[in-house]
């Protein structure tokens, strides 16, 4: 395809690329083959109408219908053998040990900026670092309790990570109801292939919060999990995950520090909160210590955090981890604090902030994707190869006029996967997101998100950009 | 459980209360209508809601249709039907995880349908289909309520929520009859004054209980007694009251505290329990009942002050 810079042929989940249809996708394919004419169009309109009645929503900042509207649900599951998921999974077990490792040392004796891996200043002068952080200790010295990593299949054997998300990473909410609704409409394909179940996510979360509480903490942490709010564009998961895990799903206003201790309004008096499941960004958490003006969060929660009153999930300051130019550093992580060969890639990546990586980056950008080192959600970034003229030359002005706001890869030929649309089944571009919790133990989900773009050829998955959702199976067997 | 779970209960409880109630009232209205041709009902419905003003300046016609459609699927008036699902719906949707997923899914579907409806006006039988939808819908929810919630404090606030609203609506349509006004050269106790009190028996889906427990034609004084003191009937002030008093005391078991809206809901209910409608036409059922709603606002604004907000 043309907007693929690498020469390699596009490698596609179910068929590879040779076209022959690849074990793991052997019950798939015969779920499709024997599907009458129109089957499948009445299957997603059913999808569709659950989806829409029971309420899974994502709220889109800014779209002209409102705030809410559903994710679109691809029907043909997106399916992983066990071979090769055990070797996905041992990556992510040790690139999240190694990225929890990265942030305690960062906040401590940086050891690892010492033996002269990581520049200081990478860690220093990150807008995300927090210093209220700095020589803090944390109970089990974990840092992202919940981790997304993003990752992408360029052949048979090869995946690259994109990216971490170790602030508040989204999206697992879709993963179980996508498996939900599969089971619900097409209850036969799970007779008759054996899939690992991912049911059992909340009860690994809520088990992971509690392995988080400071030992001030009673025996059976009292776990909240904190919203922005129903306007928040993922609302829909933050009370689904409260009620999956049963535990109260509050506001800013629904807590109040005193003397250091956090605690809820119930009807019933104040009652004292162990652990925060926080789906609010480290600035808006407390007026006092970050942005005064924020309505979000909770005045004093960082006095009540660095007394060891509060755990929060994830810790503060994460972000020095999941920005998008320390990234190019987890591999030497894995390598210092393990002292192992990383099992998962890394995508080749150009910071703009050296100057021989965007002298290159400059001339090439018609091949590369360019991107915000904090940009998120797909916003604020190039695609070369389907960019115009124009629309690169005005990029290339907003890089110049501030390099180390940006990374640069070489397109990658994205793997594809079936997926039906208008015109009946076609090849769509797919990631995969799964999810890594640390607690006293890593526990990983067989499965994650698979997000797909939606557009033909289009290479942007974010559910903000249009893209949509699969099941993604993870076979007990092949 | 939160203050603010409870507080967006308790408001879900009245808003989808205040949705039937209104379809009741626009019913019954609507039919008065047709029966005496005029649009004096509309106005005076209008009036009993303290409404006038802000109707008048939206529909300066005033047209007989302006109305239904103001009350009904107007999404710009806050007492409108379609006003009311919409903050039910914003109230559940907040607090989904301590409601079932039936609860959730009838007002989420109620007001997926709605959009279709949403300011478009209302006019002949369309009317009636509007208002047979939004009855159906709303029972449907109080339906999965009664059928699937917990009998824990969540129960208890949305009860409270449910009948703090009815009592207050209850007492309005019947109010609403000071409000109608006889055409011209129609006495009072005259036909079209028996058709009124009919249809404010019909608002509450109560004529054929009139019939069984009377026995005898419409007479107003007996449509009061029904109306506010019947202990058995579920739309009267006293069985509201009763519900209420019921509520609070389950609070008040599980949280070990009384407050001072127990004390409020106490006085209340006891002037309806050994109240007798002699005494509330000689005082004016008018008077009685305007002081009725103050008195039943005031107790919703204690439940608020002792559970819902910052306690």
């Amino acid at each position: 395809m043309a907007e693929t810079a690498a020469n390699r042929p596009i490698f596609d989940e179910m068929r590879g690329t040779d076209g022959k249809i690849r074990p793991a996708f052997a019950g798939v394919d015969q779920w499709l083959s024997n599907m009458p004419d129109g089957e499948h169009g009445r299957m997603q309109l059913q999808a569709d109408l659950l989806y829409e009645r029971m309420g899974i929503t994502f709220g889109a900042y800014g779209s002209a219908n409102g705030h809410e509207r559903s994710i679109p649900f691809d029907l043909i599951p997106r399916v992983l053998g066990k071979t090769e998921w055990d070797k996905l999974e041992a990556g992510l077990r040790q690139r999240v040990r190694a990225l929890n490792a990265f942030m305690h040392d960062a906040y401590h004796r940086r050891d690892i900026c010492r033996a002269g891996k990581i520049p200081e200043a990478q860690i220093v002068r990150n807008d995300q670092f927090l210093s209220v952080m700095q020589d803090f200790d944390l109970p089990g010295s974990i840092y992202a309790h919940i981790c997304g990593v993003d990752l992408v299949r360029v052949s048979e054997g090869q995946f690259y990570v994109l990216e971490d998300n170790c602030r508040v990473p989204s999206g697992v909410s879709y993963m179980l109801e996508n498996r939900e609704v599969m089971m619900r409409l097409v209850p036969s394909l799970f007779t008759q292939n054996r899939i690992q179940p991912v049911a059992q996510y909340a009860e690994e979360l809520l088990n992971t919060l509690k392995a988080t509480a400071f030992p001030a903490a009673s025996s059976d942490p009292c776990v909240v999990l904190l919203t922005p709010g129903p306007y928040n564009s993922a609302y829909f998961e933050h009370a689904f995950l409260a009620d999956e895990m049963g535990v109260e799903l509050v506001r800013g206003t629904d807590l109040f520090v005193d003397d250091h201790k956090v605690y809820m309004r119930t009807p019933r008096g104040p009652k004292q909160v162990d652990v925060i499941y926080r789906r609010v960004d480290d600035v808006f958490l407390d007026p006092l210590a970050f942005r005064p003006d924020s309505m979000l969060g909770i005045p004093g929660i960082i006095g009540a955090y660095r007394a060891g009153n509060i755990s929060l999930a994830n810790a503060c300051g994460t972000g020095i981890a999941d920005d998008k130019a320390t990234y190019c550093y987890v591999p030497e992580m894995i390598r210092f604090y393990l002292g192992e060969e990383p099992i998962l890639q890394n995508v080749p990546t150009y910071r703009c902030s050296e100057a021989q990586d965007l002298l290159y980056v400059k001339e090439n950008l018609k091949d590369l994707v360019v991107k915000e080192v904090h940009g998120s959600g797909g916003a604020g970034m190039l695609v070369g190869p389907t960019s115009t003229k124009a629309e690169i030359e005005t990029f290339r002005e907003k890089l110049l006029a501030n390099p180390a706001n940006f990374i640069a890869q070489p397109t990658l030929s994205l793997s594809t996967c079936p997926t039906f649309v208008e015109e009946g089944i076609a090849p769509r571009h797919v990631d995969l997101r799964p999810f890594v919790l640390s607690g006293d133990r890593i526990a990983i989900m067989p499965g994650g998100l698979t997000r797909v773009a939606l557009r033909k050829g289009s290479l942007v998955v974010n559910s903000s950009q249009g893209g949509g959702t699969k099941d993604t199976w993870v076979l007990a067997d092949h | 459980m939160l203050s603010s779970t409870a507080g967006n209960i308790y408001w879900m409880g009245r808003y989808i209360e205040r949705a039937t109630n209104t379809a009741r009232m626009l019913e019954a209205t609507n039919r008065m209508w047709l029966m005496a041709g005029g649009s004096r009902e509309w106005q005076s419905l209008a009036m009993a809601f303290g409404l006038d003003e802000n109707f008048e300046k939206k529909y300066p016609d005033r047209a007989v249709g302006d109305f239904v459609t103001f009350m009904g699927v107007d999404s710009s008036n806050p007492s409108s039907i379609a006003a009311s699902i919409q903050a039910a719906r914003y109230n559940a949707r907040a607090e989904r995880n301590n409601l079932t997923v039936s609860v959730w899914e009838y007002l989420n579907e109620a007001s997926i349908q709605l959009r279709s409806k949403l300011d478009k006006p209302l006019i002949g039988s369309a009317i009636q289909d509007f208002l047979d939808w939004t009855k159906r819908q709303m029972i449907l929810v109080a339906g999965a309520c009664e059928t699937t919630l917990l009998r824990d404090e969540a129960y208890h606030f949305l009860s409270l929520g449910t009948y703090i609203e009815r009592a207050d609506n209850t007492a309005r349509i019947l109010d609403s009859k000071y409000h109608i006004l006889l055409p011209q050269g129609e006495k009072v106790g005259g036909g079209v004054d028996y058709y009124q009190w009919t249809e404010i028996l019909n608002c509450i889906n109560a004529l054929r209980t009139y019939r069984r427990v009377y026995s005898s034609a419409v007479l107003p004084w007996r449509v009061a007694e029904l109306m506010i003191l019947r202990s058995d009937l579920p739309r009267s002030l006293h069985f509201c009251l009763t519900q209420i008093m019921d509520n609070l005391d389950a609070l008040a078991q599980i949280y070990g505290t009384r407050h001072e809206c127990h004390r409020l809901c106490g006085v209340l209910a006891s002037g309806l329990r050994y109240g007798k409608v002699d005494d509330i036409f000689k005082r004016g059922l008018h008077e009685f009942l305007v002081e009725f709603i103050d008195k039943n606002n005031d107790l919703g604004v204690e439940i608020t002050r002792n559970y819902l907000i910052n306690p």
